[in-house]
């Protein structure tokens, strides 16, 4: 048990394969396209059942079944189903990553004032500009707090991928074990946790910046001054 | 939402908790524990992580059983690079292997040249064996790795033999267990015997059904099958000959730390391997892949139907 795998600067040459930056690569990008696909389907009808109030049932109840399921067994399912490759490893992680994102939208767009949805419609905005222009940016600190929770899973549960032949990190865990290697599968699980508390890291920096400073008390001093 | 934020928060306060109390009654899992294990009179049986060597370490565990000798059974541990490990460390006392894989990975540089045949196999592994532990009387019953195409790619390719793969293997892929990557009756003896050096390697299972469907389906098209998988029947493949025996006799052998063994288990095990064929073997290992029967149930059949209990 040691640290030489992690530190062996062979391991972090670039382009070599089975080498840490090849797989960190490949991690990334199966968690990437796993949240770009969540997103797609969770945050349009998150912020449908929010806006609407239908449906909401749905989005609870599917969220919460969702967040039961193990990531492992459905991958095995599918890849039952639809034999190996990219497919069946994408659809386990967007079912990871899908409850987090539909519930966190659904639940900041239900704590929108109604006041303000009623003042905003007073106004005469229309339907959609009361979405875009008030409730999506003030149900976004919420709906980006559940992206980076779904973030988070998604960097740790991307592992899974190697258990049926892809690459990713998990490659070092499940080698490692194979042949009895620790240190290599000591050196995955160091790479999979600093890799998902830096991209936490990174999504909490987005985070201040895409989140109206009207909502998250900073720079109050500057609002107050322009008006 | 309060209520859901409570219960919620409920739910997360029980998880940490037994999660927590899961930490707590756990030992290092790493921690050596020379010997300890084996103390108290049981003997503890271990097996790696595929059927044939489930059912295998079942039939050991019932024979031993039904001798009077106390069991316990930690099944389905890995690979060879790992049980090898707990058997060193006493974490486990016996196990069913295979002679020429087990050589092969106790010698450095794959096994001595011109040792191919069951006896010279034993021979040579006698010379290898870890201090602490020993062979007993090895089986009739073989099972060597393969490397086995389907139908339409042996006839595609003209492919009869590993040799035959040299010139084509650049546009093929192989599936195997992980371990395959690095040891040497895998891609390394692959290279170095036969020279043949595959476009991709994907990691699978051992002779288990992901490698097998993944042949199946294309997503592969060499993989390493087990030669008494009756998968291989059935899906009509072609297993490729191996004229420089990398893969060499693979008798079922009981492999035993010394300080397990005695007249009383020496006997029930070697009563198991005198019955135990490449036949028999394969039809009941078909029970518990193809027919998907409980590999105790499988193991209890096959001792009563050879009058071992």
């Amino acid at each position: 048990m040691n640290f030489s795998y992690l530190f062996d600067p062979e391991h972090w040459e670039l382009g070599v394969p089975g080498g840490f930056p090849q797989l960190i690569l490949s991690h990334l990008g199966y968690s990437a396209l796993g949240l770009l696909l969540g997103v797609i389907i969770a945050l349009p009808v998150g912020l449908y059942i929010g806006h609407t109030g239908r449906g909401s049932f749905l989005a609870i109840n599917a969220g919460n079944a969702g967040r039961s399921l193990p990531t492992l067994g459905l991958l095995m399912l599918m890849v039952t189903l639809l034999g190996l490759g990219l497919l069946p490893v994408l659809i386990a992680l967007t079912v990871l990553v899908v409850p987090p994102i539909l519930t966190s939208t659904y639940a900041g767009m239900r704590a929108v004032d109604h006041g303000v949805v009623d003042a905003a419609k007073g106004m005469g905005m229309r339907p959609l500009q009361v979405l875009f222009r008030v409730e999506f940016p003030m149900a976004l600190p919420v709906i980006m707090g559940g992206f980076r929770s779904a973030a988070l899973q998604v960097i740790a549960t991307a592992t899974v991928a190697a258990s049926v032949g892809l690459g990713g990190l998990g490659r070092l865990l499940i080698d490692g074990l194979a042949v009895n290697d620790y240190s290599r599968v000591l050196a995955g699980a160091v790479v999979v946790a600093v890799l998902a508390v830096a991209l936490d890291l990174i999504l909490a920096l987005v985070q201040r910046w895409v989140v109206s400073p009207g909502l998250s008390g900073r720079r109050v001093r500057r609002a107050t001054a322009a008006t | 939402m309060s209520r859901i934020r409570m219960v919620g928060a409920a739910v997360t306060g029980i998880a940490l908790a037994l999660s927590l109390a899961a930490c707590g009654a756990d030992e290092d899992p790493l921690a050596q524990e020379t010997g300890a294990a084996s103390s108290g009179g049981a003997v503890t049986v271990g097996s790696a992580n595929f059927a044939e060597s489930e059912l295998l370490a079942e039939i050991y565990s019932q024979a031993l059983e039904s001798k009077g000798v106390e069991v316990k059974r930690s099944f389905n541990i890995g690979a060879r690079e790992l049980y090898l490990k707990a058997l060193n460390d006493g974490s486990i006392d016996l196990l069913p292997e295979y002679n020429g894989a087990l050589l092969a990975a106790l010698s450095t540089g794959g096994a001595p040249e011109g040792v191919s045949k069951p006896e010279d196999v034993l021979g040579a592994l006698k010379k290898v064996l870890p201090a602490g532990t020993e062979v007993l009387e090895q089986s009739t019953a073989e099972d060597k790795d393969t490397l086995t195409v389907t139908a339409e790619t042996a006839a595609k390719h003209s492919l009869k033999t590993i040799e035959d793969l040299k010139a084509v293997a650049g546009q093929l892929t192989i599936g195997a267990g992980p371990e395959w990557g690095e040891r040497y009756q895998g891609l390394k003896g692959l290279k170095e015997v036969y020279g043949v050096e595959f476009k991709e390697f994907k990691p699978l299972d051992a002779g288990g059904p992901l490698t097998v469907n993944a042949l199946k389906g294309g997503q592969i098209d060499v993989a390493n099958i087990f030669s008494t998988d009756s998968s291989i029947v059935t899906n009509k493949f072609v297993v490729l000959e191996d004229p420089k025996s990398l893969y060499l006799a693979e008798n079922i052998i009981p492999l035993i730390r010394t300080e397990a063994k005695n007249d009383t288990v020496a006997g029930a095990l070697n009563a198991v391997s005198a019955k135990l064929t490449t036949e028999n073997l394969t039809s009941y290992l078909a029970q518990v892949q193809v027919d998907k029967k409980d590999t105790a149930t499988v193991a209890k059949a096959f001792l009563t139907e050879n009058g071992l209990v």
